[in-house]
This record gives structure tokens, C-alpha cells and sequence, in this order.
């Protein structure tokens, strides 16, 4: 049974995603579109605090609120005229567009119904289950099992071939 | 009422297919970005949900997560990298325009 507050929270969480994703991806201009997206990523970012994945949570505000729209915005104005707004969708591309994510939301909401319907609520976590700064760090830096440091070595190698390799295709030559 | 796995599973499903419908029908390169990152934000958040209901004190869907979070913001960079450049030298990021691989 859960609080009347947290039910509260989830159903806006919920109308948020769905509200504004769909926004993101139906409004012509294109840094509405952005904005849409950042609202986004704070509703998953609460979804993520109501499941008690705290670090999860700052990280996806940190990463990709902070982070990866601010690069969209700056893109979309080295880009195009903020005020201008793309031209109205060919009838014949929108019908394909429709048919394809309809057929995946019927497909894969049958499945979930039938399926993922068993599952019960959230259990509660005991206080050696939660997930703190503590265990996250010992995971990510150890080597046993169930600990992540080569994954982590090889995401910081990856990064830097990202910086360089964004150096050199943006550059002026 | 509880709040069971399936109903944070629709919010996240209904985020995908908008990122899929938005990836088919937009033009423009960023716009097709925005979808993207749209169903990777989706397929992270469903990572999280079956660890936090399936197995609760483990947290292997929450490192997945983590390590998607950090690859996308790798991958959007380096896109983003690339579509200013195509920018530089055909003024437009028009996916129709785009055909040609060498200028």
C-alpha cells in the first residue's frame, strides 16, 4: 500500500512523460523540441529518485539535463534560425511513422499485460539492500564479481576517443 | 492501490514509440537526434524498473544504466560533432539533401 502523497507524484511523473515526449516529437519548431526533451529527462530523473536510485538520479539530471541538452541547444542554434519552424510532414511519411510505433505500442503493451502484470509492488528495501555511495563505489572500482572495473576503464577510454575524435571532425580547417 | 512494475513499464513503452514515430518522420539531423535519445532514455528507465521489482538489492540494471547514460553522452557528442561539420560545408542538415557521401 502506498502513500496518498507518492500516488499523487507518480501520476504527475506519469502525464509529464507522456505529455512531453509526445510533445518532443510533434512540434515543428525545433527548440521546443529540446525543451520538450529536458522535461523528459527531469520526469525520468523523479522516476528514478521513487525507486530509491538516488545516485542514478543526480546522475541522469548531471549527464543528460545538464550535459547533453545544453550541447542540443547550442547545436540547434549554430544550426537554424531559433524562430523558424520546419515545414509540415508529407502525409505519406507521417501514416509510416504512425504504423510502425503503433504496431510496437500494441505489440509490446500485449506482452506487458500478459506478462508483467504479475509482478508485485516494489518490495520495500531492508537497510543492507539500499543502494548507497558506499556499494556504488566498491562496484564500480572492484575487481570480484559482480564489480565493474573493466567496463568503467573502458568508458573512460571511450570518452577520450570521443573528445578527440570531436576535436578533429569539428575543427576549421 | 499499489504502484506495480507495469505502471512505470507504459510510461517508459509510450516514450519509445514517440522516439520511433519522431526517428521515421522528422528531417532534420537533430530533430532525429532528439528522437533518439528519447527511446535510449526509454530502454534506461526499463533497465531500472526490473532491477528495483525483480531484484531488489542487486544492482546490475542500475550499472547498465549508468554505463548507457555515459555512452550516450559520448555518442550524442561525437553526432553532434559531425552534423555541425556537414553543416560547414553544405549549409543544411536536411536528411533528403544529404545523399551524397563524398562532396
Amino acid at each position: 500500500m502506498e502513500s496518498v502523497g507518492s500516488i499523487i507524484l507518480y501520476v504527475v511523473v506519469a502525464a509529464a512523460i507522456i505529455i512531453f515526449s509526445v510533445l518532443a516529437v510533434t512540434t515543428r519548431k525545433i527548440l521546443r523540441a529540446a525543451t520538450y526533451l529536458l522535461f523528459t529527462l527531469f520526469s525520468t530523473a523523479v522516476v528514478y529518485f521513487m525507486l530509491d536510485y538516488q545516485f542514478l538520479g543526480a546522475v541522469q539530471i548531471a549527464v543528460y539535463a545538464g550535459g547533453i541538452v545544453v550541447l542540443f541547444v547550442f547545436a540547434i542554434l549554430l544550426t537554424s534560425h531559433p524562430g523558424h519552424s520546419s515545414e509540415r510532414l508529407a502525409s505519406s511519411r507521417v501514416a509510416l511513422g504512425l504504423i510502425a510505433s503503433l504496431a510496437m505500442l500494441a505489440v509490446a503493451a500485449y506482452s506487458l499485460f500478459t506478462r508483467c502484470t504479475l509482478f508485485n509492488a516494489a518490495p520495500e528495501l531492508t537497510p543492507e539492500q539500499a543502494v548507497d555511495m558506499n556499494k556504488i563505489g566498491t562496484a564500480i572500482l572492484g575487481t570480484g564479481d559482480g564489480q565493474y572495473l573493466l567496463p568503467f576503464e573502458a568508458i573512460s577510454v571511450l570518452l577520450l576517443a570521443c573528445i578527440i575524435g570531436g576535436i578533429v571532425v569539428a575543427r576549421k580547417r | 492501490m499499489e504502484l506495480k512494475a507495469i505502471f512505470y513499464l507504459i510510461p517508459s513503452l509510450i516514450m519509445f514509440c514517440c522516439g520511433l514515430y519522431g526517428f521515421i518522420t522528422r528531417k532534420n539531423m537533430i530533430a532525429m537526434l532528439i528522437s533518439l535519445e528519447l527511446m535510449l532514455n526509454a530502454v534506461d528507465m526499463n533497465f531500472v524498473i526490473f532491477n528495483r521489482f525483480l531484484f531488489p538489492g542487486q544492482m546490475e540494471g542500475m550499472m547498465f544504466t549508468l554505463f548507457a547514460i555515459a555512452i550516450a553522452a559520448a555518442e550524442t557528442a561525437l553526432a553532434i560533432a559531425i552534423i555541425i561539420n556537414v553543416f560547414r560545408w553544405v549549409k543544411n542538415i536536411d536528411v533528403r539533401e544529404l545523399n551524397k557521401m563524398k562532396f
